[in-house]
């Protein structure tokens, strides 16, 4: 198994729930698509391009800033598990972790990391930079990328042309080759029947919405990532303002949402997020896709007070932690094992029964 | 409701028609539209780049021999349509029409108005310095080329607060 312990804060810094709004807002992802010049795209490349475009791109990472204390996975080096860790922790793209090895032609991919920040080299673009943050920071994260931007593009000769900005090899991504996501939890707008409206609002207003695990991926535990739909005829700014903007009114939708269940249906409420409580902390097996919505609502009913002693972190951890690649590598499980069940129930179990003691420890005896 | 069409099916697209004046509904499903070449609002949001590909296919099989190749990678129109990646940043200036379209129908317009790169070594433009006199009056010229009277309007008036 690859060491995870070689990443600074294991990529995972973003998980302590210290970032604004975090009681809603989980994460938030800034991706930057370029593409070095006169070379064809990764996925017009042979394995010596690939492996030459690596070269360039790991010159120019060790001479920037963020090269200092970082770690270099070679992808077609790592078996399924390892690259599937890295994935359920948001460092490499679903693409990336499915690649077979370099006989099937994903020489040269490979993941630069320090910490939640980061470059994927050979991806669907030569580099996708990118950066991980806790709760709502849609400028702190760009301005980290834009001078990652900065030192890479000077090193290296990226593709842009006048017209069209940066080029990607989808055009879906040219100009500006940024996307932004924010992982938000949803569940008072999906309790109140509402959620279909927002999503529907989204799309107008050229916002799309993901899964937990981006493109593609089903929307589990009534997580959404909202991200901009268009990266080109608008600045930076402007693009990440307008998601801001929006990601603030969705975030008051789902507040006023969440008052409108506890004034409608308190007991009913109440007796769902104990409820979710209740089978996390005693259920001696439990599958992925249950543990996310139980873990729903213990979050629904930790945000509303109504679960005291259950903090940010450890549900962020708990989400992390009970993927199956992660189970399988920490609880020395093979993934999709019939134990895997038992296995996740055990972690989860402990983790809350850690919680519960050191929210008990302060009270006097006796009590 | 049933499909006017097949009379089996849930009608699930109402499509309204004005011909010489007379207002015609049709109930159909979503097999009977695909049939009768429907396009769904759907479909037509869910396959932009699809779709686009596969008109840009034709068009190149009909041009006869794939439509020409990018001189710097060999991509041609067809590869585009097979993988929907283009092949080098060459292949932006080779298929600029065709993609000039395309980006038009993704982003609302073609014109990056992001950061500007400045080429390894010097140091990326400031943002939010704005483009210069030259280069407006160079995106005026092409938004008029590409009949887009709306972005031209706007770049008529930040070049006249300029001057």
């Amino acid at each position: 198994m690859i060491d995870l312990s070689l990443i600074p804060d294991g990529g995972l810094s973003w998980l302590d729930g210290s970032g604004p709004l975090a009681h809603i807002v989980l994460s938030t992802r800034v991706r930057l698509a370029r593409n070095v010049a006169g070379r064809p795209f990764a996925t017009r490349s042979g394995p010596p391009e690939r492996a030459g475009v690596l070269d360039l791109v790991e010159g120019a990472w060790r001479g920037s800033p963020a090269g200092k204390g970082s770690v270099r996975f070679a992808l077609d080096e790592l078996d399924t598990a390892d690259r599937l860790l890295l994935h359920e922790r948001h460092l490499i793209s679903r693409e990336l972790a499915d690649a077979p090895g370099a006989r099937e032609g994903r020489s040269g991919a490979a993941v630069l990391l320090s910490g939640s920040t980061g470059v994927m080299v050979n991806e669907e673009d030569h580099l996708r930079l990118q950066t991980l943050r806790s709760g709502f920071a849609l400028s702190q994260a760009y301005a980290e990328l834009e001078q990652l931007d900065a030192a890479l593009g000077a090193a290296i000769p990226f593709a842009f042309h006048p017209e069209f900005g940066y080029l990607t090899a989808c055009p879906t991504n040219a100009g500006t080759g940024l996307r932004a996501s924010v992982l938000i939890h949803l569940p008072g707008l999906v309790l109140t029947k509402e959620i279909a409206k927002v999503l529907q609002g989204l799309t107008q207003v050229g916002l799309t919405f993901r899964g937990l695990y981006g493109e593609g991926s089903e929307v589990v535990g009534n997580f959404f990532q909202l991200s901009n739909q268009t990266t080109l005829g608008k600045s930076e700014e402007e693009l990440l303002d307008h998601l801001g903007k929006i990601v603030r009114q969705v975030v008051t939708y789902e507040e006023q949402a969440r008052r409108v269940l506890l004034r409608d249906a308190p007991t009913i409420i109440e007796d769902k997020v104990w409820r979710a409580y209740g089978l996390l902390r005693y259920a001696r097996s439990l599958s992925f896709e249950e543990t996310m919505n139980l873990l729903s609502g213990v979050r629904l009913g930790a945000g509303l007070n109504l679960i005291p002693g259950v903090s940010v972190y450890t549900l962020n951890k708990l989400l992390i932690f009970t993927q199956p690649a992660h189970l399988a590598a920490f609880e020395a499980r093979v993934p999709g094992d019939s134990d895997a069940g038992a296995a996740r129930a055990g972690y989860v179990r402990r983790l809350l029964d850690e919680e519960a003691a050191r929210g008990e420890r302060p009270r006097p005896a006796g009590t | 409701m049933r499909c006017d069409n097949c009379g089996e099916r849930e009608a699930v697209i109402h499509l309204t028609q004005i011909v010489d004046n007379t207002v015609t509904t049709l109930h159909l499903c979503e097999q009977c539209a695909a049939e009768k070449g429907v396009d769904t609002a759907e479909q037509v949001a869910k396959y932009p780049l699809g779709d686009f590909l596969a008109s840009l296919g034709e068009a190149a099989e009909a041009g006869g021999a794939g439509g020409g190749a990018c001189p710097a990678c060999g991509a041609t129109l067809r590869d585009f349509r097979q993988t929907g990646r283009l092949g080098c940043a060459e292949c932006y200036t080779t298929f600029a029409p065709q993609l000039r379209d395309l980006l038009r129908r993704i982003h609302g317009t073609t014109q990056h108005e992001g950061e500007r790169y400045g080429g390894a070594g010097a140091p990326a433009a400031a943002p939010g310095g704005g483009p210069g006199l030259a280069e407006l009056r160079e995106r005026l010229r092409r938004a008029v080329e590409a009949e887009d009277f709306e972005e031209a309007a706007r770049l008529r008036d930040a070049i006249r607060a300029l001057e």
